[in-house]
């Protein structure tokens, strides 16, 4: 029974961190058809924006939730200003463009602070249960992912920028005669994608072995989730998370993380080859 | 190792530019011979920089050391240094270069047991003489090829028995996923069944894993009195940290092959390195004059930023300077010649104490070390003189066969 509890935390918590680490990706991607391959070195890049403010002295929560967010959010306008902007509708430019970022970045980082970086523990302890223990990070981790989805439902569905952005996304031409301009529509998704990511980055710092090549390890999940879920942004990333992270959690427990990866990657293939526009492009076509 | 489709394109045009832009360090020549060159594959960038870099660092400091006593036999020591970018690819590529267009008179390097091996059958075929300087998991035996890094025999067997006399008996183990962790997980449990134990279960880990939840969930359902680690890289450090964050470590407390020959003890917190034991062939911590000689020389040309001085450093360069013996006894630079010399069971006195190569093995005897991390560094518990590569000897006598060029896997 108590093992049937971890095992269940477990799920949790990998389900929580897919729709962590693949929110930025997905409102992106979602939002614009922008791939955005140098998601990785956002994550990358909250991540350290935590441990070097708390190693500066700021409080850990401070640190994860703001600093992280509003950094890397600040980055990713700088990004699209300077790279994206330009590029709109050539996927393939962009997808270059967005890599050659990535080497960029982790270059830098690794030129600044070099390959090691004293990181940050877990702020919270752990918790019983029966002969078992867990994190309390674990919980925390899908408290946050649950909030960051209901901010994103929030926002999108009740306000005045989601009701622009949802515009802008089904149709930027009628959007821009209606007197909306898709450019700072774009400007502020991309930014906000990216200060997602540097909120995922920031809240696995503590969980996470935080060097310049980290985000490479992140971003095959991230991109198999958003594709698995489609383009619909809140019910493909929950949908694919869910699918995706429940198998890969069982798959390790029961067999070895080898072969955990394995069963994952053999499900993705197998959904990505029936349902080819994703999960929400056959169940939550045309919803958020 | 998964492959995502940006490692795919990274990889592929990593190898393109990186064709046109090798790094090489080193000094013109002057004598009229020409210098005597020493090759170099080690990762500068990438998840394997931090392991590459005090490495190179240790070549650099001892080829200095080696050209400001006169250089050898007369002429000086040039270093091509390649970065191969933690990529295999990009190893057999530049082992080619080396031993065919700079046509080197020796190659140090590869870190992982999955580069020597992508690079070791080049160097055969051109016959360019080969150090691999990392401990790893035993049993290669190829006379053209010296292994200066400890092997299990001189690290783990000490290792397990002083873990299992202090926590128990019954052992869990978890490896990288390659076949470092695979054969030197063998070599472990190998280890404590000898030592009357039991071994609960072995897990092993793709490079790229990050989630550690359901893992640590099986080790706790297995209840062991102890762990048993060679998990390997930057993404695995994050074991150790969720592992502590699960308030394991007091628990269930870990011994490890592979953990601080970087820099887990310098990334991690101290909650949650404190404990961990090690066994490696030498530790920055060491204080007999010669280490601290050593760790000072590297410190002082590259700074604060200078990552932890392990084994690697240390194996790496006291191998430069046992070449470089064989070299000076060989008289000329010719490859037989001076594996002959060296084959004479040459030594030298490096930071760690004395080497002596072992001419049925072509590894090391070499003193190694037991020690446990404390406040964020190694706190050395004991000293093993002067320890032979008793596996390997078990397996490879390179007089009685000079032409093997197996690599000998324990068989358990």
């Amino acid at each position: 029974m108590d093992i049937a509890i971890i095992v269940g935390l477990d799920v949790v918590s990998g389900i929580a961190s897919l729709v962590l680490i693949s929110a930025g990706l997905a409102v992106i991607f979602g939002m614009m058809k922008i791939i955005n391959l140098a998601h990785g070195e956002f994550l990358m890049l909250g991540a350290y924006a935590t441990v070097l403010s708390v190693s500066a002295g700021v409080n850990i929560w401070f640190a994860m939730l703001v600093i992280a967010p509003v950094f890397v959010g600040l980055v990713g306008v700088v990004v699209e200003r300077c790279l994206i902007r330009f590029l709109y509708g050539r996927l393939v430019d962009s997808m270059l463009a967005t890599w050659g970022l990535s080497l960029v970045i982790v270059g830098g980082t690794t030129m600044i602070f070099g390959n090691t970086i004293v990181g940050v523990s877990s702020p919270l302890g752990g918790f019983q249960v029966g002969a078992y223990q867990s994190s309390l990070y674990t919980p925390f981790l899908a408290l946050m992912a649950l909030l960051l989805m209901l901010i994103v439902y929030g926002v999108m569905r009740y306000t005045r920028a989601g009701l622009i952005a949802r515009a802008v996304m089904q149709n930027p031409g009628m959007a821009a005669t209606l007197g909306v301009n898709p450019a700072r529509v774009y400007m502020a998704t991309f930014g906000i994608g990216a200060a997602m990511s540097g909120l995922a980055g920031g809240l696995l710092a503590p969980i996470a072995g935080v060097v310049p090549t980290m985000g490479a390890a992140f971003i095959a999940k991230a991109f198999i989730t958003v594709v698995g879920g489609g383009t619909s942004i809140l019910w493909g990333l929950i949908s694919a998370s869910g699918l995706f992270g429940f198998i890969n959690q069982i798959a390790a427990f029961l067999t070895t993380p080898v072969f955990g990866e394995v069963i994952l990657f053999i499900a993705a293939v197998i959904l990505i080859r029936m349902l080819p526009t994703g999960i929400s492009g056959r169940f939550f076509k045309g919803r958020l | 190792m998964k492959q995502s489709r940006r490692n795919f394109i990274r990889t592929s045009a990593i190898g393109g530019v990186a064709l046109a832009a090798p790094s090489l360090i080193g000094s013109v020549a002057r004598a009229q011979d020409g210098p005597i060159k020493l090759g170099s594959l080690h990762d500068l960038a990438g998840p394997l920089a931090a392991t590459g870099e005090p490495m190179v660092y240790a070549i650099m400091l001892a080829v200095e050391e080696i050209n400001a006593a006169g250089g050898l036999l007369g002429r000086e020591v040039e270093l091509i240094n390649y970065d191969t970018q933690s990529n295999i690819q990009l190893y057999s590529q530049f082992a080619q270069q080396l031993a065919v267009r700079d046509k080197v008179d020796v190659i140090h390097g590869g870190i992982t047991s999955a580069s020597r091996e992508a690079i070791r059958p080049i160097f055969s075929r051109f016959r360019t003489l080969y150090f691999y300087n990392t401990l790893y998991e035993g049993g290669v035996c190829d006379r053209n090829t010296f292994n200066t890094g400890t092997t299990p025999a001189q690290t783990v067997e000490k290792l397990v028995p002083h873990a299992m006399n202090l926590w128990g008996k019954k052992a869990y183990i978890i490896a990288a996923d390659y076949n470092y962790g695979q054969i030197t997980a063998k070599w472990m449990r190998k280890y404590v069944e000898d030592n009357g134990g039991e071994v609960a279960s072995i897990d092993f880990f793709p490079l790229d894993v990050t989630n550690f939840g359901p893992s640590i969930s099986r080790i706790q359902a297995a209840e062991p009195d102890l762990l048993l680690s060679a998990m390997v890289g930057g993404n695995h450090t994050a074991f150790y940290r969720q592992w502590a964050a699960a308030g394991l470590k007091d628990e269930i407390p870990i011994a490890s092959t592979t953990f601080g020959l970087v820099n887990e003890p310098a990334t991690l917190e101290d909650a949650e390195s404190t404990g961990v034991l090690g066994s490696y062939g030498y530790f920055e911590e060491l204080d007999t004059p010669a280490s601290l000689a050593f760790v000072k020389a590297i410190k002082d040309r590259h700074g604060a930023q200078t990552p932890y001085v392990s084994e690697l450093a240390a194996a790496s360069y006291e191998g430069v300077h046992l070449w470089a013996e064989g070299v000076r006894q060989a008289g000329p630079v010719d490859r037989m010649d001076v594996i002959e010399a060296l084959d004479t069971g040459l030594s030298f006195d490096g930071p760690s104490g004395s080497e002596l190569i072992a001419p049925k093995t072509h590894h090391v005897t070499r003193n190694t070390f037991l020690a446990e991390v404390e406040n964020r560094a190694w706190n050395v518990l004991e000293t093993f003189e002067q320890q032979q590569p008793l596996d390997t000897a078990a397996v490879c006598d390179l007089e009685a066969n000079p032409n093997d060029t197996t690599h000998y896997i324990i068989d358990i």
